[in-house]
């Protein structure tokens, strides 16, 4: 097994999921605030990834942040390099890719609070920001974790969007998918099985981690735990 | 140098025009007593009227001034937002923050002062609401009329001036409603807070003794001294009693 590709596929998933984090709590926040009409429109293209093939979104991420358009010239001058090719322009495609996984626990969770507390709240004088801090995120723990986990699992499992955009180099852009591909093209059906084995098992163990704390949520109404 | 008196027209001026699918509510008012009942059946447009009142929903025309101050007015486009207008509700459902014990829901409007002074307010609101004992609690702990009483608390601990009451007391049973609405009355007075209230039980509002619009379909009905607008409603009461 390929120690590299892991760690890569860990420190993509890793860095992918804090910026959704902190990109989708505000957003997911505003979609659930806010009561402009075109919010619907924002929401929908933050769905899109979720419909799209990888491939598509590789593709266009590929063009867009390539020497072709105005946008790659100015994030390659900005930082040095071209976005594509690089672990950076995985990160990119890995937070565009995983956005809705992230963004939809969090909207659902968000939406699941009472308006009446949240019109306590704002009639007290919280600020929006203060409303996501101590009303939105505490009340919709489970939600962040499920957004937490399921954007760092998915960004784990992703394949056409890395192949489009990263390429296949070592310690910047192969990751255990990409390295899997690799091997099966090789017919070296027992490295891929152990790559493939590695994939399942460890977002196996994660979904269980996760589905036994909800299990325990649901459990006796009797103790009331403050976490 | 002392602020000229300019508009600073004392009480609650409103002007309002709301519609919410086929019902239309529309009613002006100028409440400047202290103590005033909006009184109706349910589904009169109470709850909205104070909705709108505090800055929460918009409505086709709203225009709503509290102590000469303009809050809302669609005409010039201002419309303050419901933290700013130093205007407390305290809907039907307590709303209590279920995270939070009732002292820290009690606290939660209280940001500008500092911990001391937090910690005495918070006291002082809950010995009023008669819930000091409950401080530690968590809202799911309480009672229909415990956590109403939280919730009363919490809104009157920033000193609104104006402080909007939708059937406050409905899960309390009768003699602790009129001794809370006693202390109330003596808190707010003192403290120089207006109150709207909106009810649909005569006998809060005769209690009170307060001036009564009456609401009927979204319209104003009458108003006046409770004594009088609501004497049908008095009749009533007192013709079931001697039966």
């Amino acid at each position: 097994m390929d120690l590299q590709a892991f760690l890569l596929t860990l420190k993509l998933a890793t860095v992918t999921t804090a910026i959704l984090l902190a990109i989708c709590i505000p957003l997911a926040a505003w979609l659930v605030l806010g009561r402009a009409r075109w919010l619907a429109v924002v929401e929908a293209a933050a769905t899109l990834p979720l419909v799209l093939p990888p491939t598509v979104l590789g593709f266009f991420l590929l063009v867009l942040l390539g020497p072709r358009t105005a946008v790659g010239r100015g994030i390659a001058a900005a930082i040095g390099h071209p976005l594509a090719f690089s672990f950076d322009g995985l990160v990119v495609g890995s937070v565009i890719y995983s956005l809705p996984f992230a963004l939809q626990p969090l909207v659902a969770g968000f939406s699941a609070i009472p308006a009446s507390q949240l019109d306590a709240a704002r009639l007290l004088g919280a600020s929006p920001a203060r409303i996501v801090r101590t009303i939105l995120v505490p009340l919709a723990k489970p939600s962040l974790v499920a957004a937490i986990v399921l954007s760092f699992l998915h960004t784990v499992g992703e394949f056409g969007v890395v192949l489009m955009l990263g390429g296949d180099i070592p310690g910047a852009t192969r990751t255990l998918s990409i390295l899997l591909y690799n091997q099966v093209e090789n017919f070296d059906y027992a490295a891929a099985m152990r790559t493939a084995g590695l994939l399942v098992v460890f977002s196996m163990v994660a979904l269980i981690l996760i589905y036994s704390r909800a299990r325990t949520r649901l459990k006796p109404q009797g103790e009331r735990s403050r976490a | 140098m002392p602020k000229p008196p300019v508009t600073t027209k004392p009480g609650l001026e409103f002007e309002i025009d709301a519609r919410r699918g086929g019902f239309h509510l529309q009613v002006a008012g100028d409440f400047t007593d202290p103590w005033t009942v909006i009184f109706g059946p349910s589904g009169a447009g109470k709850s909205t009227l104070l909705r709108l009142l505090a800055g929460l929903d918009v409505g086709t025309l709203v225009r709503v001034a509290l102590n000469g101050r303009v809050l809302s007015d669609d005409e010039q486009r201002i419309a303050v937002r419901p933290g700013k207008r130093q205007t407390g509700l305290v809907a039907q459902e307590p709303s209590l923050f279920p995270h939070l014990s009732v002292a820290e829901n009690v606290g939660y409007g209280l940001d500008a002062l500092g911990r001391a002074g937090r910690v005495r307010r918070v006291e002082e609101m809950l010995s009023l609401v008669g819930a000091a004992e409950f401080a530690g609690r968590r809202p799911q702990d309480l009672s229909g009329g415990q956590a109403q009483r939280v919730a009363l608390a919490r809104a009157l601990a920033p000193a609104p001036l104006l402080l909007l009451l939708d059937e406050p007391f409905s899960a309390l049973d009768g003699a602790a409603s009129d001794a809370l609405l006693e202390r109330m009355q003596a808190w707010v007075t003192a403290n120089r807070i207006q109150v709207v209230m909106a009810t649909h039980d005569a006998t809060d509002a005769l209690a009170l003794g307060a001036e009564v619009l009456l609401l009927e379909e979204g319209r104003k009905a009458a108003q006046g001294p409770a004594a009088q607008v609501l004497a049908a409603e008095r009749t009533r009461l007192i013709e079931r009693l001697g039966r």
